[in-house]
């Protein structure tokens, strides 16, 4: 689950304010709305990347609204992908398990069993560089998916993807909350991306949440 | 309205390419026509003469340590400073940034005066810098008697000099590195269990290779041809506080032309080997790791 109640935040002169909703555990909530009406400061804030000024963020577990962003389970994918250059795919799969301490055995069976789901197993040892677009997003959903959050923030997972390649990255998705049975908040300014594939959808607008539909 | 019945010619882009090498070329020529007239004004067994030199060859080594001290001491300095000027907002940082600039706008030669007054002038509990300095490493003296230790007019004013100038010049790389970084990177850490210092060390510093290379080799470069703030503040004292610059300087002064053009011509050599050893040496090291020609996405 999760539930965002009152929820006001600020990034720069920019604020969003009282926002409220509820994604059910292991639905698809899409969050709609135009670019610059604060789909990805509601995001940040959620992942803990923007000083929340006012409200909660609880998750199954509780309260996460003042935990540091690595301490709420909540892995987030962001706009373009944003992969480590430095970093073969195999070490961005294991990367957020390492650092939360897991066993090496667990982490290696948890990097095998994403590259298996996400079909990435053939580049398990290349870089991001020159990878596609579509590979590209599924290395770092696997990465945002490897520690086994609880919520999975999506921001414009869509984007600078042909639309073969979202249809892919769709079912992808799809089929990992079904088998995960992960909770998703997804955003996105596109209506059928929205109507395709959410439970649950919002719309906000210039900072506050405008209506939710199911 | 009707569409012109003949097709609208567009004008040729060969005069731009044209005027944009007549200018680049224009400006490599000036540097090739300085080169060539040092090679063709001092001969061979002249260079051969100066490389034989004992005073020269102290000041190549001297030139070499101290340079590449500088280089280190200015990577390590601007790495952490561009990295808070890149990533934070703070009280005054339009002014710490200004201030950052200070050793690139000023004439060098004020460094020095400024560096030989704040040790020898500035009294800190009863005694100057140049004092405090030598009371905390007398030490030195213990063990290797012929040494005193201080500051000015020995070798750690030689490198104090050069890297007052030179870590301006790898500050200023390291904040555009860290600039042109996307700071998702570290935004994505953080959600994966990193604290920031995690996410600087295993996700930004790796991805930043490239400019602290540059940075170095730019700091070391700018080293090299330090003069004016080394002359005030170490002084040009033969086998002692004389690099390259002032050997050059040292040079002229008992008119030896010949000689100083060697020695320039040594130094070419020098900056030459140096940049292209470290960029190859780079270009492997980092080939596949930069971040910012393909990471895209906005800057939160």
């Amino acid at each position: 689950m999760l539930e965002v109640r009152d929820l006001s935040a600020r990034a720069g002169s920019f604020e969003i304010t009282d926002i409220s909703f509820e994604i059910p555990t292991g639905m698809y909530g899409v969050l709609m709305g135009k670019t610059g009406s604060g789909k990805t400061t509601l995001m940040e804030a959620i992942c803990g990347l923007k000083t929340v000024t006012a409200g909660t963020i609880r998750l199954d577990n509780g309260d996460v609204t003042r935990l540091r962003p690595g301490e709420r389970g909540i892995g987030f994918v962001p706009q373009d992908r944003v992969l480590f250059y430095n970093m073969t795919v195999r070490r961005h799969l294991a990367f957020g398990p390492t650092l939360q301490g897991w066993p090496k055995e667990a982490i290696e069976e948890r990097v095998e069993e994403l590259a298996t789901a996400l079909q990435i197993t053939p580049l398990l040892d290349r870089k991001p560089h020159g990878l596609s677009g579509g590979e590209g997003q599924r290395v770092s959903l696997g990465r945002a998916l490897a520690a086994r959050p609880e919520v999975l923030c999506l921001d414009e997972p869509f984007s600078a993807l042909d639309e073969d390649t979202q249809s892919e990255i769709g079912k992808v998705l799809k089929q990992l909350q079904a088998s995960q049975g992960i909770t998703i908040l997804h955003i996105t300014h596109n209506r059928s991306e929205a109507e395709r594939l959410a439970d649950i959808r919002f719309q906000i607008r210039e900072g506050t949440l405008d209506s939710v539909a199911k | 309205m009707d569409a012109p019945s003949e097709r609208r010619r567009i004008a040729s882009d060969k005069p731009f390419f044209y005027g944009l090498v007549a200018i680049a070329a224009a400006y490599l020529l000036l540097i090739i026509a300085l080169l060539l007239a040092d090679v063709h004004y001092v001969s061979l067994s002249e260079i051969g003469k100066a490389l034989q030199d004992e005073d020269i060859q102290s000041s190549v080594t001297l030139t070499l340590i101290t340079c590449t001290v500088t280089a280190l001491l200015s990577v390590l300095v601007a790495v952490p400073t561009g990295y808070l000027l890149s990533r934070f907002r703070f009280p005054g940082k339009r002014l710490v940034d200004a201030l950052l600039d200070i050793p690139i706008l000023l004439p060098p030669l004020v460094i020095g005066l400024s560096l030989l007054i704040l040790f020898h002038q500035v009294n800190l509990f009863g005694r100057t810098i140049e004092e405090w300095f030598a009371w905390a490493f007398q030490w030195i003296t213990a063990i290797r008697p012929d040494i005193r230790p201080g500051v000015t007019f020995k070798v750690p004013a030689v490198i104090l000099a050069q890297f007052t100038v030179s870590c301006a010049f790898a500050v200023r790389t390291m904040k555009t590195t860290f600039d042109q970084i996307n700071p998702r990177h570290e935004h994505v850490a953080l959600t994966l269990g990193c604290n920031r210092s995690q996410a600087f060390w295993l996700v930004l510093l790796p991805q930043a290779w490239r400019g602290i290379l540059t940075g170095g080799t730019l700091a070391w470069a700018r080293a090299l041809g330090e003069f004016g703030p080394i002359l005030v503040f170490a002084g040009a004292t033969r086998g002692r506080t004389e690099v390259l610059s002032t050997t050059v300087f040292l040079e002229i002064n008992i008119g030896n032309l010949q000689g100083a053009v060697a020695v320039s011509l040594l130094m070419i050599m020098l900056a030459l080997a140096v940049i292209l050893l470290v960029r190859t040496v780079g270009e492997r090291t980092v080939l596949g790791t930069e971040t910012h020609h393909h990471s895209g996405g906005s800057h939160a």
